[in-house]
């Protein structure tokens, strides 16, 4: 058997983030096990522009801003294994992978990290009623036979969901010459970024149909069209507002999924709404030793933020392998639960010390548009910490930071992040 | 005549509804919907030069793979943008292609060159 002292799985940003800073903290052999032909994660099919506006001050391409990290990559000598899938982790670290050069391949680990990233929904996930003719596809993989291998996958587009990849491939669709007739978006509001909406659609005067889905596909070969109706505000088709629309490809961008199957296999424990591995402020899952970091975690909006939670995996990997070496782990006392409250859908971390070195930020996602709010942390049924926000939106991360002196003097083992004074809700 | 133009400001997460009146020559007469300075910005550059970066693939000859993603290095005027396409689409190029290799110099007379975001061998 093999041995590594941190072993990567998934070579994306999250992954290579995570990769690069345990090296710089010292681990000595670091691998990253990736399962495409080159190192990125979905950035290089990302061709458009918007990465890195906080990390680096500029506005990248999906493909630069993955070239920066491939580079640091390889100046810092770290040992990657492509076109390799990981098959199986077990708890004592033990990681099972396989390629067409080494065959099987096992690797005993001093710590991982997780890394692998999401997954499309596609339409067996939303159960659309119809015929199942070629010309359905998730938006991402549209986005890669697009822009990477150079084939355009229709003519004539629908769209069902406004979420920011949708929107990127209306665009990218008509530029290379398609038309694209209409999104459909369920929600009565958009699910993607405003300046997707305003440099995507209306450029291009693409509709938008608010309140809209698909209830039936077409076609037998080939797409044909498909039939959009109505919903009502519990997202049911309405039975008289049907519309036959005339398509020969209908593109899903209807939500990713953490893809976790390897951790469940491994008994981590992953939270229902998340998706994703519970994790603590270290990004340490709950079996000690694998940490998680990135998409697999919760679906991040920006690439940089997902890039500052593989730094985080990274740097705490390292911490982990120094104290295990020296014996010195500590015993997990006073550990608190974060909580989501009102108004609010998930937290990440859903677990902190309260004897935690460092402040911690605690991201969550909202149930719905806001205005006005304050947003609250409380503990021991106060108040510790609030921030005021003109608007809130389930389409962008908010977060809240707390100090550890907040965190020791927690006494209840549990905070709770809430929205407060919602007067004003909707849109 | 005069006329209005209503737009969705994208300066932040707010998303302001901003309207625009432009008189015959259409300079501005009046901005209203705004809640910040940089919103007035954004609503005079988009009704009076509204501009875009293009990101798109030419094709590469030699390589591994068919494309290599290539963006305009400025902003282009907004109604350009599909003429440029029609001009990038009949671009061939050679491997190794680096990431800022310039492909094509003064796109249009933009002033704005086209310039490799990826690499290909």
């Amino acid at each position: 058997m093999r041995e590594a002292d941190l072993v990567v799985i998934g070579g994306g940003p999250a992954g290579m983030a995570a990769a690069v800073e345990a090296a710089r903290n010292g681990v000595e052999k670091v691998i990253i096990l990736e399962r495409d032909h080159t190192l990125g994660g979905i950035l290089p099919q990302c061709i458009h522009n918007g990465f890195g506006l906080h990390l680096f001050g500029e506005e990248l391409t999906g493909p630069e801003y993955a070239d920066k990290f491939i580079k640091q990559v390889e100046e810092l000598n770290i040992d990657v294994k492509l076109n390799t899938m990981v098959l199986d982790i077990t708890q004592s670290r033990i990681v099972t992978a396989v390629n067409s050069q080494d065959g099987l391949i096992k690797i005993k680990a001093g710590a991982i990290v997780l890394a692998m990233g999401c997954r499309e929904r596609t339409r067996g996930a939303l159960n659309i009623p119809g015929t199942r003719p070629s010309g359905i596809y998730t938006a991402g993989t549209a986005q890669r036979l697009v822009n990477i291998e150079g084939y355009m996958p229709g003519k004539k587009v629908v769209i069902l969901g406004s979420g920011d990849i949708g929107l990127i491939m209306a665009r990218r669709m008509t530029l290379e010459g398609a038309q694209v007739k209409m999104v459909c978006e369920l929600m009565p509001y958009p699910g993607g970024l405003n300046r997707n909406i305003v440099q995507c659609l209306k450029d291009f005067d693409i509709p938008l149909r608010l309140g809209h889905t698909v209830v039936n596909i077409h076609g037998k070969a080939r797409l044909e069209g498909v039939t959009i109706a109505k919903v009502d505000e519990k997202g049911k088709a309405i039975a008289d507002t049907h519309e036959f629309v005339e398509c020969d490809t209908l593109l899903l961008s209807v939500g990713l999924i953490p893809e976790n199957e390897i951790s469940r296999d491994a008994s981590i424990t992953i939270d229902d709404v998340t998706a994703g591995p519970v994790v603590n402020e270290s990004a340490e899952t709950s079996v000690p030793g694998i940490f998680a970091c990135g998409n697999v975690v919760y679906v991040h909006d920006l690439v940089d933020n997902v890039t500052n939670n593989g730094y985080i995996a990274g740097r705490n990997a390292a911490r982990y392998l120094k104290e295990r070496a020296g014996d010195t782990v500590k015993a997990n006392a006073n550990i608190l639960q974060v909580r989501p409250g009102q108004g609010v859908r998930c937290v990440i971390p859903q677990l902190v010390h309260g004897n935690c070195p460092e402040d911690v930020t605690l991201s969550f996602r909202v149930d719905g548009i806001y205005r006005d709010v304050m947003i609250e942390a409380k503990a021991d049924n106060q108040v510790i910490k609030s921030v005021k926000k003109r608007i809130t939106t389930p389409g962008e991360m908010e977060s809240i930071t707390l100090s550890r002196e907040m965190l020791q003097s927690i006494e209840s083992g549990k905070i709770e992040v809430c929205l407060s004074s919602l007067e004003r809700k909707g849109d | 005549m005069s006329k209005n133009t209503e737009l969705t400001c994208i300066v932040c997460p707010l998303g302001c509804k901003l309207s625009v009146l432009q008189g015959e020559d259409d300079s501005i007469i009046e901005i209203s919907g705004h809640s910040c300075k940089r919103g007035l910005s954004y609503a005079q550059t988009e009704c009076i030069n509204p501009e875009r970066v293009i990101t798109t693939t030419v094709r590469i000859r030699g390589g591994q793979m068919p494309l290599v993603s290539v963006k305009t290095d400025k902003p282009i005027p907004k109604t350009l943008m599909m003429k440029c396409m029609k001009i990038i689409n009949r671009i061939e190029v050679m491997v190794p292609v680096k990431v800022g290799d310039t492909i094509l110099e003064n796109i249009l007379e933009t002033g704005a060159n086209l310039v490799a975001t990826g690499n290909a061998t």
